[in-house]
């Protein structure tokens, strides 16, 4: 059987944009003065000497009245409340779970924060702690908000909503956070045939979308039916649209996922993953993106 | 250092004494420019991995690992550029190669934070006289700011593609 076999080289430099440069935006590198004038508040990527208002790392300044920080390109996630993450638990501990987030500290979901198996409300008694192990145990992975941020820059999560829980089968696809759009809802259930969680963490979880949607504990149990091959593929249809989408730096929101998606049915699953194949989607993708502006 | 990128293939390439002086010296140099304060309990690990070894080991290891920290986002004083310099029959040199440090010259070894001129590490083998000293570092600093140069382009090159490509 012959295989198709191909050598790394590296990547040609897109020939150009297909909108016009825009040359406002203030890009600069570690080392770089931004500006000398001493009336600002410095924020993130920014460090004071002798009066100036230094850069520290690489990116585009962003200046929010007397606020200005530096946004690098590609960072570990900063999170803040509010943010919808999927992470993985690490750690079992006294009266928490340690979850990975792709955060620069892992971040911590409190025995107080998730829900009791049937809802109830009262007080976590030592029987429950005992318990923990059984509802989320290390290597399972959760969907959670961002309940709020340590001094250090932990962040602290919370799963006390119907929709966050125990993820169970499906699909995970780590991007970088700075690629996935700040939207109302992470949440959504793609026409296409599949659900997707995109967590601001960078964190994108596909998975079947559910028979019922009613479940009386959330997240709680995760059920181990075999999922069809129509499913199957759309996920992994879905999976390589995302990777595709990542590879050339387009922002991640539900328009952007779905266009992507129906570029790629012209193309065979697996022949998605090849760079001129998806080369190609995104720039269908992108060309439709910006006609909806437009 | 891998086994394949001497002239003679290296038995241990871990552990041995040169190996654990330039960890020492790396972690030295980095610790003078990334700002570790916002970081607190936490830890930044950089494995380099030289694949051909002709001269100048610490100054690219040190060159390469600023790009990549500048490109992991981790903030940092300044780039750091390192170049080694050294004496060959009285004409001082920089960026000498494995021929010319071995022919037992003198050598320095010089990162730079080239902005502010701040030095982070100067290192020498054999001995050289004192007059020669500003000469031979002079020589180093100037290699290093036309480095620096060359490593900021394409650094904003890089963010001039990128953020191109997000902003559409």
């Amino acid at each position: 059987m012959a295989a198709d076999m191909r050598l790394a080289a590296a990547r040609k430099r897109a020939p150009g944009s297909l909108v016009s440069q825009d040359e406002s935006k203030h890009l600069v590198a570690p080392g770089d003065v931004i500006t000398t004038d001493t009336g600002f508040m410095r924020g993130h990527g920014t460090y004071t000497e002798d009066e100036k208002l230094m850069a520290s790392v690489a990116g585009e300044v962003e200046r929010v009245n007397k606020l200005i920080c530096v946004r690098p390109l590609k960072t570990r996630f900063n999170g803040e409340v509010g943010d919808v993450v999927v992470g993985r638990i690490t750690e079992v501990q006294q009266k928490r779970w340690k979850v990975e987030t792709n955060s620069r500290l892992d971040s911590v979901l409190l025995l107080s924060s998730v829900n009791l198996p049937g809802g109830e409300l009262r007080r976590r008694s030592s029987e429950d702690e005992l318990a923990m192990r059984d509802y989320l145990q290390e290597g399972d992975l959760i969907s959670a908000e961002v309940q709020s941020v340590f001094a250090d820059g932990a962040l602290s999560l919370h799963t006390r909503s119907l929709k966050y829980g125990k993820l169970g089968q499906g699909v995970l696809v780590q991007v970088s956070p700075s690629l996935v759009k700040r939207r109302k809802t992470h949440f959504h259930n793609l026409l296409c045939g599949a659900s997707i969680i995109l967590g601001n963490n960078g964190y994108v979880w596909i998975y079947p979308t559910p028979a019922q949607q009613d479940e009386e504990a959330g997240g709680f149990f995760t059920s181990t039916e075999p999922v069809p091959l129509c499913d199957r593929e759309v996920i992994s249809r879905l999976q390589n649209c995302i990777l595709a989408l990542s590879a050339h730096k387009v922002l991640l929101y539900d328009t952007s996922v779905l266009y992507c998606f129906e570029s790629s049915l012209a193309h065979q699953i697996k022949d998605t993953l090849k760079p001129e194949v998806m080369e190609e989607i995104v720039m269908e993708t992108r060309q439709r993106l910006v006609e909806q502006e437009g | 250092m891998a086994t394949f990128s001497t002239a003679e293939r290296k038995r241990r390439p871990h552990g041995d004494r040169k190996s654990s002086e330039m960890t020492l010296h790396l972690k030295q140099t980095f610790e003078a420019a990334i700002l570790t304060q916002l970081y607190p309990r936490s830890q930044i690990d950089i494995y380099v991995q030289i694949l051909q070894a002709d001269g100048g080991n610490y100054s690219s290891c040190v060159n390469a690992a600023t790009l990549a920290v500048v490109d992991a986002g981790i903030p940092l004083r300044d780039y750091v550029c390192a170049c080694s310099a050294g004496f060959v029959e009285d004409t001082p040199l920089v960026d000498l190669s494995h021929v010319e440090e071995s022919s037992g010259g003198t050598q320095l070894s010089l990162a730079l934070l080239p902005k502010a001129e701040h030095l982070a590490l100067v290192e020498m083998d054999a001995r050289l006289h004192q007059d020669h000293l500003e000469g031979l570092m002079d020589a180093a600093t100037r290699a290093c700011k036309d480095l620096h140069a060359v490593l900021d382009r394409v650094v904003r090159e890089h963010l001039q593609e990128v953020s191109t490509q997000l902003g559409e």
